[in-house]
């Protein structure tokens, strides 16, 4: 990385997402269809955040007050707050779809060694 | 929320339970509950899909192995192949390959997030003196030709100035791999050595003790505090993981250690015979053949007559140890970046120590786990869950050295 990228601002989202380096070993017979159990547990994930995040509304309501559903069903978000929820989705989708981003840099980077491969080259080090 | 069981609760603490300290990144409620959603998956992982495997592999692919080749497999090697030809092994792989992923990434989101911050705080707290950098360091090739459990970036990217991102991603989501059985501030490993050394040496007053492959630290804080008269030399070869460690060890009021940026293979900067203690955890499985020679070399020119040399890694796959058993405990190996943890697992440390110049008759063998500090943290001794490779139930290898001139028979 040299010295002005240091500099810039840090694509979070993406650096996140990052594969780590070495080849990705597959396990199921059908990698398209391990890749789609990736994504489904990636969601797997989001909805337990997300029923948490309701039990830690219903907790907060019944401890410290109320909160009309009208409230809830009116609700328009200013633009900076609706901004603010369209980036939430753009790394919602990021999260969701990492392997995608992965699989595409590994078509890039196809030269990196198996761990296997790794370990046998250690030995001759 | 409600839950329809009525067990006993056996499960990781809740995220938000974790030790703080200044440098831990703040996590949201979402963020600390994907970590909590990815204790849970490991737990479950290993609870409850695992088990399976050991019925497959006894019910059909043990069997099926014998039924072509007219023998059983003969290796723990033959074993993870056959492994590999059934389903539920691919499985369970694929999901836990994937909540490896999962956790970096969840990591890095909370890290990187507040990176700049993390940097400023780290820069302000850690006591220079207490850190010594090598910019002309390079990485050692046993670490950059992967990425190690499927760290992006490993343990020495430096993504801005001043890095601290591989140790606080590292630190953070620690909690996910363990839940929680390494305690409130993961430092279960140095508790556990803390509590073997007083048992072994009650009157063991080391002056100096050197940590080899410090990560973070986490490990080697517990050992400063038992011995806070001792001077303690950290090692790493990766800036943001002793940056880190040298601030984090502040703001934990620990200032006994100094973090110092060398490759434990060649620590030519140290004079001989100037450790009264010299000891790694969980450091060896991540270097190379080649490396560990010079690592058991340098533990012997540095260690101090009268002095103790120990090594913590998961146990030896020997003669005792079915070749299932040996074949899971291999799985990180093959996938999940640990290139050098198969062979490790393999080697007779104790002929690596001989050759090294330890006397035999004075090696060390013992068993040693993670203490973990905190309320709602259980112990390793108490989980009955394994979770092969990753529980915190290790094998200490080691020697002690005779005190100079006289060696009491």
């Amino acid at each position: 990385m040299s010295e002005d990228d240091k500099q810039a601002p840090l694509d979070v989202v993406r650096l996140a997402g990052a594969k780590a380096r070495g080849k990705r070993p597959y396990f199921l017979e059908d990698p398209d269809v391990e890749r789609v159990l990736s994504i489904a547990m990636a969601i797997a994930g989001e909805l337990a955040v997300l029923r948490q995040r309701l039990d830690t509304i219903e907790e907060l309501l019944e401890t410290r007050g109320a909160l009309t559903r009208e409230e809830i069903e009116t609700f328009v978000p200013s633009p900076a707050h609706a901004e603010a929820r369209g980036r939430w989705h753009q790394e919602y989708l990021a999260r969701i779809l990492r392997i995608l981003q992965q699989q595409a840099e590994a078509q890039e980077r196809n030269d990196e060694p198996t761990s296997s491969e790794a370990g046998a080259w250690m030995l001759r080090e | 929320m409600q839950a329809t069981s009525t067990m006993d609760y056996d499960g990781p603490p809740d995220y938000r339970t974790v030790g703080r300290h200044a440098l831990l990144p703040n996590t949201t409620h979402d963020q600390a509950e994907r970590y909590n959603f990815l204790a849970h998956l490991n737990r479950h992982l290993a609870a409850q899909v695992l088990p399976g495997i050991a019925v497959a592999y006894r019910s059909e692919i043990e069997p099926s192995f014998r039924q072509r080749h007219g023998r059983a497999p003969a290796d723990r090697h033959e074993v993870r192949r056959a492994l590999e030809g059934h389903a539920f092994y691919r499985i369970w792989s694929a999901l836990r390959r994937n909540a490896m992923e999962m956790r970096q990434q969840s990591g890095l989101s909370v890290v990187l997030g507040q990176l700049r911050e993390l940097i400023d705080r780290s820069a302000g707290l850690a006591d220079q003196r207490r850190l010594r950098l090598d910019p002309t360091l390079s990485p050692p090739r046993y670490l950059t030709a992967v990425d190690h459990h499927c760290m992006p970036g490993s343990y020495y990217t430096e993504r801005l100035d001043q890095d601290v991102s591989a140790a606080a991603n590292y630190d953070s989501g620690l909690f996910v791999t363990t839940g929680g059985l390494l305690g409130r501030l993961a430092d279960g490993g140095g508790r556990g050595m803390v509590a073997f050394l007083k048992k072994l040496r009650p009157d063991f007053a080391p002056r100096r003790i050197l940590d080899l492959g410090c990560g973070l630290g986490h490990n080697v804080l517990p050992i400063a505090a038992a011995y806070p008269d001792a001077q303690v030399t950290a090692v790493d070869v990766a800036a943001p993981m002793l940056r880190y460690g040298a601030a984090r060890a502040a703001s934990l009021g620990v200032d006994n250690v100094t973090f110092v940026q060398a490759d434990a293979a060649d620590l030519s900067a140290f004079e001989d015979g100037c450790f009264d203690w010299v000891g790694s955890i969980m450091f060896l499985h991540e270097t190379s053949l080649a490396a560990l020679k010079r690592i058991m070399a340098e533990s012997r020119r540095l260690i101090a007559p009268g002095g103790l040399v120990t090594h913590v890694e998961q146990p030896r796959y020997d003669a005792s140890m079915p070749l299932l058993e040996q074949a899971l405990r291999d799985w990180d190996a093959f996938n999940n970046n640990e290139p050098f943890w198969t062979k490790l697992h393999e080697i007779d440390l104790d002929q690596l120590m001989v050759e090294a110049g330890f006397d035999r008759s004075r090696l060390i063998h013992e068993g040693v786990h993670a203490i973990a500090d905190g309320e709602g943290f259980r112990d390793a001794a108490t989980e009955k869950v394994e979770d092969y490779g990753r529980k915190p139930a290790w094998r200490i290898t080691g020697a002690e050295v005779p005190a100079q001139g006289y060696d009491a028979p």
